[in-house]
């Protein structure tokens, strides 16, 4: 991390360092925030799948709920996307 | 080596308007509308007495599939009203995200922020008055005074649903249609673009130009899985209008 930044910094023109600043915390801001969904929607389709295999006449509504689920997971990384593109481009 | 030259974001969702403030997405958006009209009033005109064939066929498929996958799954019997409206939101939807695809066309109408976030406002006005009309200005209150916790957290909670229900539920329906198919566009543009760059490279190393066939396959397959998304992403912004209609009306629950 204090290598990026030094790299960055290296840059001469200011205008060059801080598009090179901005590249680099849109990387950071869209790899963190897949973390959490990641984890999140892996957890929502497992679980369901369980369910499923279990009790294979209730799938129809186990995949709805898991579309669900997911769409409300998957909202926090697509936030980190959008603030990727709002900084990075 | 070569270097790669990025095309900046403007040039990939954007294109000179054709006349004032109408361009491609207007046109996309335009033909997703006429589109699904034509198809049920094709789908109108056949015999409805014999066995349904061609459009009809489709156009019951997918009043079914509305009807027996979204309404009875989040709504129940008495939802059934709602069918109309969510068919049309479901189609206008899945027509603006199949152009994203389709050659020529190559960009999915809903990858800008304008449509989903008037249809998101489209469907918190409606769930909002569905609200009111239901449960008059009680939906206000069993919102920020909720009897179902205890008194202690019934103001956190109240909070968080009377956020949750104004603002953040049609951001996150708005950004979540366009955050995805944005991405799914930029990611067909990034490995049509490498595959392009491979083929074309200057360069003395001669396996480099044959190693484009795989950007290539990888942007065959992310074309299968657009069509995917495409869909999922219609059914899920249906789906959770039907959700929110459906707690606006139970507002007790």
């Amino acid at each position: 991390m204090e290598a990026l930044i030094h790299i960055a910094a290296a840059a001469v023109d200011p205008a060059d360092a801080k598009k090179a600043n901005a590249a680099i915390g849109a990387g950071f801001a869209y790899g963190l925030a897949a973390i959490g969904p990641g984890i999140g929607i892996g957890y929502v389709v497992g679980k369901a799948i369980e369910a499923m295999a279990r009790q294979p006449e209730a799938a129809g509504m186990v995949r709805t709920t898991m579309f669900l689920g997911i769409a409300f997971t998957e909202a926090l990384a697509l936030i980190g996307f959008v603030v990727f593109i709002l900084l990075g481009l | 080596m070569f270097a790669l030259e990025f095309p900046p974001i403007n040039e990939l969702i954007r294109w000179r308007d054709l006349f004032t403030s109408f361009n491609k997405i207007s046109i996309i958006a335009c033909l997703a509308a006429f589109g699904s009209m034509l198809l049920f009033f094709l789908a109108s005109r056949k015999d409805p007495l014999v066995a349904p064939t061609g459009s009809r066929n489709l156009a019951e498929r997918s009043v079914e599939f509305i009807e027996r996958d979204i309404v009875m799954q989040t709504m129940g019997k008495d939802g059934i009203g709602w069918t109309p409206f969510l068919l049309s939101l479901f189609l206008f939807i899945y027509f603006c995200n199949l152009p994203g695809i389709i050659p020529i066309l190559q960009m999915p109408a809903t990858a800008r922020m304008a449509i989903p976030l008037f249809l998101a406002l489209v469907v918190w006005v409606i769930y909002n008055a569905v609200g009111f009309r239901h449960n008059g200005f009680k939906y206000i209150g069993a919102m920020v005074w909720p009897k179902s916790v205890p008194v202690g957290m019934r103001p956190l909670v109240g909070a968080i649903e009377f956020l949750s229900n104004i603002v953040l539920r049609p951001f996150s329906l708005a950004v979540r249609l366009f955050a995805n198919m944005l991405a799914g566009h930029m990611l067909l543009v990034t490995f049509a673009f490498l595959s392009n760059a491979m083929f074309t490279a200057q360069t003395k190393q001669m396996f480099l130009r044959p190693m484009g066939v795989l950007p290539l396959f990888m942007l065959i397959f992310l074309t299968a899985f657009e069509v995917l998304v495409g869909f999922l992403q219609a059914y899920i912004f249906t789906i959770l209008t039907a959700v929110f209609i459906n707690s606006a009306r139970h507002i007790e629950h």
